[in-house]
């Protein structure tokens, strides 16, 4: 299980959570089941998020891996100057 | 708008044109001439990027009008170098990376030469106020700034 | 997994000169507006004059009957934007309302810019005038003119207008919790007002759009395959048909990162059959692209007696112009990113208002968060009389720690960056009367993102390299580095070219200080396929196995000594490339992850006139961690560039709206940006601790730099006058204002 922490703002579209438990192996699974567990959170996804995994700011690929351990950290998407 | 015909000499060769008579020289460069060495950063004064020198005084030809070049001597970025041999400015420009993106370029060297030329061994601060009119927004200033003052030390070094 | 590996290096770390640098002395090098094409025409823009206005009716029909006019468009030209490009098509042209003194709402095409511009005075547009808001405290107040209207996102708390359209939050601990273990605390209030990129090269593009939907485009942008990817779901096109070209790019820093002109110019190519060059004047360019946030913000802090900060708390308003975007998340995720917090609590709020669509400018979002967060932590240590460097030291984030936005950090080289600071001569220099020494961290996430590359070997063993990624500052140089390092090779026998988009698979534009280090890996992986492939070829041609040929110092090696083959050089092997199975190549595409978070500290000395207010920098030096530089001076330069950056928007830059909505500064007379007599030499450190997600240990290095300075000049100049300015630019008439006010 991945231990998915969510932020502030965040939190209202996974019912008050801080942090979720998911059975995902990487970010595609990720993005698929955070929305199905919690469908308030779809609209964000769609508008887009970058997700950051055991420290590395990762925006689309989709086979990052997950690891059981692994700190996961949803954030608005990154841009940049 | 009427127009005018215009003899004069851009670096050092014959040329004629014949220009609205409120088209400013920069514009006669860029368009009619295709000289697109010198650049237009603001159009009214204020950037440098558009320098060139009309009888050895730096001007900002966007301010100059084309009917102004009769019978003068214009300089501009694309006589700079002496065939394929660079000016002793632009080498150092580009040893010393006193450039990123470049738009600034042309401008700031018309201008620092212009500057060598009446004033061999400039101080710092004379170079930052001699430029002051040359906006650069990628360098912060401090690497050309020093190619200048590299270009002036190995001139004078070269003259001795 | 770490890709980096430590080694020595032979052409990285040189100061090598640019393939791009003869062209860009003598003139030679072309930009947006250096060319033409036969029988084009010139674009001009109709402009709106209004804040906010109903387009009641636009009559064009006596632009169009004016000899020489070709085309003239207005919105009704346009199909309906592609799902998401709504507002990047209305931001081009006006529909219903123009929403800023500046918006585009119509356009004409004509066979000099001289007919262009009269044209424009012919064109009728009935305008009713509509109330308007351009600052951010009038706009979030219950009762402010709605920009738009239906756009507030679910989770804005109450309290605000519904110009407040975007609400985020960060943090973990209890900011009570913090305040309450607290020796002193501060609550201040900081506003900045919005600058512009600045950059010196105005917009600028050639378009062909033919009746069958193709075309090409010549642009100055920062990245052309989003120029393309843009224009087309603006005007219903297919990418494969529309191919875009970049020009050399004459500065962006953000701002060239999105569609203005290009669309337009296309739309009135495809309408007059001709080809059309649009060219911006600079008052268009500062009324109608890119221009920063303004803010408003407040922060709470928290300090025990001895330097540690026990609760950090900020809310921030972001104003980004007429359309929701999202930017104060760039505010809230770095604000307190350089320290190692128990409870930090960060939100912000996006606001609208009758201003110009902002577009991204180096860190966006970060630098007034920044001069908010540590202008506070700098406050409290004179209060405290703590030394600004020990109180950052004591609380800096660390491997290892959870940082304010979230994700717990890798290695990086922020306690590298302030011990460096101790080592300056700089920051043991003795000060004058009415001087002041500020010192601020600041922090940026770079990213990585798509990228293609293609490099090739050729018969006479030397090397081309394809990519997408205009070169603003020297990346060709660096690109060209990385790979002669790889293949062990000289700087000149490598030539890195950026090509159009007709060429090339996807790139993100050159943003996020990713340049160096995804386009960079991308040429690195493609010279190791171009390895592995020579492996295989020589393996057959020597008849050993793979794994006894090596490559070392330049040359392919047969490990199998009892063959006796003499080393192969890449010229060498390229002659034989036809015999051994063809042309050799490799392309490399792929979403480069793994970009390393960068962490800078600037010092900043300023003198102050107590008679004018008028402050000069005195001396300022930026130390910040590279990962690697591969080029010296193009990482000196960034950080020199964004620096002064800094410094103008800390003490000059500002637009100034008048009471009627309108922009009272668009030129560089009035929007004044540092000139070189405003600045000193600005010194460098540059820090090296290896980003463990690039094999060379690449970090992004362009944006960092504009982060610090807003706060180090604050720190300074409120440190010689001995009075905190809370409002930027500090411009002379406010620190006047604020030194009488203290008398
Ligand atoms: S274009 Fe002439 S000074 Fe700017
Ligand atoms: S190098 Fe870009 S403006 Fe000077």
């Amino acid at each position: 299980m991945a231990h998915i922490q969510i932020f502030g703002s965040l939190r209202d579209l996974f019912a008050g959570e801080d942090s979720v438990e998911l059975d995902v192996k990487n970010l595609r699974e990720l993005l698929l089941k955070l929305p199905a567990a919690y469908p308030d959170c779809q609209e964000e996804i769609d508008e887009g998020v970058s997700v950051s995994i055991d420290g590395k700011i990762i925006n689309d690929d989709w086979f990052t891996p997950i690891r059981p351990d692994s700190e996961v950290v949803v954030l608005p998407r990154i841009v940049g100057g | 708008m009427s127009s005018t015909h215009v003899s004069t000499t851009i670096n050092g060769q014959a040329v004629e044109y014949v220009c609205p008579n409120d088209a400013s020289l920069l514009e006669v460069l860029r368009d009619q001439l295709g000289m697109t060495g010198t650049k237009e950063g603001c159009g009214s004064g204020d950037c440098g990027a558009c320098s060139v020198t009309v009888d050895g005084r730096l001007v900002c030809s966007c301010l100059v009008l084309g009917v102004e070049a009769q019978n003068r001597q214009v300089e501009t970025i694309e006589g700079m170098a002496d065939k394929n041999q660079l000016h002793k400015l632009q080498q150092v420009f580009l040893e010393k990376a006193a450039l990123q993106c470049g738009i600034c370029t042309p401008g700031i060297l018309i201008a620092a030469r212009s500057l060598l030329e009446k004033n061999p061994d400039p101080t710092e601060k004379e170079v930052r106020y001699w430029i002051a009119g040359n906006l650069c927004r990628c360098t912060g200033y401090d690497k050309i700034v020093r190619a200048i003052l590299e270009t002036a030390k190995q001139l004078r070094e070269e003259a001795a | 997994m770490s890709e980096y590996q430590a080694k020595e290096f032979k052409v990285l770390g040189q100061r090598l000169q640019r393939p791009d640098g003869i062209d860009k002395v003598t003139g030679r090098a072309k930009y947006g507006a250096d060319t033409e094409a036969a029988g084009m025409l010139h674009g001009k823009i109709l402009r709106s004059p209004h804040a906010h206005a109903r387009i009641l009716s636009i009559d064009t029909s006596a632009a169009e009957a004016l000899n020489g006019v070709k085309a003239v468009v207005t919105r009704a030209d346009f199909p309906t934007a592609a799902k998401g490009y709504e507002d990047v098509q209305d931001n081009c042209m006006a529909g219903e309302r123009a929403l800023y003194d500046g918006h585009a709402v119509a356009a004409v095409a004509a066979t000099s810019k001289r007919i262009a511009k009269q044209a424009l005075k012919l064109i009728k547009v009935e305008y009713e005038t509509l109330p308007h808001v351009t600052e951010v405290e009038a706009a979030i107040t219950v009762g402010a003119p709605i920009v738009q209207a239906g756009q507030v996102s679910k989770r804005v708390p109450e309290g605000y207008s519904d110009n407040v359209v975007r609400y985020v939050s960060f943090g973990h601990g209890d900011i009570d919790a913090g305040i309450a273990q607290a020796d002193a605390t501060i609550e201040r209030t900081y506003r900045t007002e919005a600058s512009h990129q600045g950059y010196i090269e105005p917009h600028a593009c050639l378009a062909t759009l033919n009746e069958d939907g193709r075309g090409d485009l010549w642009v100055c942008t920062q990245g052309h395959f989003w120029i393309r990817d843009m224009s087309c779901a603006v005007l219903g096109l297919e990418s494969a048909n529309l191919r875009v070209t970049a020009s050399e790019i004459g500065g962006g820093f953000g701002g060239k990162t999105t569609v203005f002109i290009e669309p337009v110019a296309l739309a009135l190519s495809k309408k007059s059959g001709h080809a059309v060059k649009l060219v911006m004047t600079r008052e268009e360019v500062l009324r109608a692209t890119g221009p920063t946030i303004s803010t408003l913000m407040h922060v709470k802090l928290g300090m025990t007696n001895d330097g540690r900060i026990t609760a950090a708390y900020a809310k921030l308003f972001y104003q980004s112009g007429a359309y929701k975007q999202g930017c104060a998340d760039f505010g809230a995720m770095p604000a307190f990113a350089p320290y190692d917090l128990e409870n930090v609590h960060t939100e912000g709020f996006d606001v609208v208002t009758n201003r110009p669509r902002t577009a991204s400018y180096r860190a966006p979002g970060a630098p007034t968060a920044c001069y908010a967060a540590e202008s506070a932590i700098d406050e409290l240590c004179q209060q405290l009389n703590l030394d600004p460097l020990a109180v950052r030291l004591k609380n800096a984030a660390k491997e290892g720690t959870k940082s304010s936005y979230g994700p717990t950090y890798e290695d990086h080289g922020l306690i590298q960056c302030l011990e460096a600071v101790k080592d300056t001569e700089h920051w043991n220099a003795p000060l004058g009367a009415n001087q002041g020494r500020g010192l601020a961290a600041g922090f940026w996430f770079n990213f990585g993102g798509e990228t293609s590359v293609s490099t090739f070997l050729n018969t006479d063993g030397s090397i081309t390299v394809t990519e997408g990624n205009p070169d603003i500052g020297g990346s060709r140089a660096s690109i060209s580095m990385m790979v002669a390092e790889e293949f062990g090779i000289n700087y000149d026998q490598v030539r890195t070219t950026v090509t159009d988009t007709g060429s090339m698979g996807q790139n993100e534009p050159t943003h996020g200080s990713r340049v160096t280090f995804a386009v960079g890996m991308a040429a690195i992986k493609c010279s190791r396929s171009i390895k592995a492939e020579i492996a295989q070829r020589l393996a057959k041609t020597w008849d050993v196995a793979v794994d006894q040929v090596s490559w070392q110092d330049g040359k392919a090696h047969c490990l199998d000594a009892s063959k006796g083959i003499e080393p192969m050089s890449l010229p060498e092997i390229g002659a034989i490339a036809n015999n051994t199975g063809g042309p050799i190549g490799a392309h490399h595409g792929s979403n480069m992850e793994g970009a390393g978070v960068a962490f800078g500290v600037h010092i900043c000395d300023t003198e102050v006139d107590p008679e004018t207010g008028y402050v000069t920098v005195q001396r300022y030096t930026a130390i910040q961690d590279a990962g690697k530089a591969i080029q010296p001076d193009y990482v000196e330069g960034q950080l020199q560039g964004g620096a002064v950056q800094g410094i103008g928007w800390a003490l000059n830059e500002e637009y100034v709206y008048g009471e009627d909505g309108r922009l009272q500064n668009p030129g560089f007379l009035d929007y004044r940006i540092p000139v070189a007599s405003d600045m000193p030499m600005i010194d460098t450190v540059i820090i090296e601790v290896p980003n463990p997600g690039h094999p060379f240990g690449v970090r992004g290095v362009g944006e960092t730099p504009i982060v610090p300075p807003l706060a180090a000049v604050g720190n300074a100049v409120s440190r010689a006058v001995g009075v905190r300015y809370n409002h930027l630019p500090m411009s002379p008439p406010r620190v006047l204002a604020g030194i009488q006010a203290a008398k």
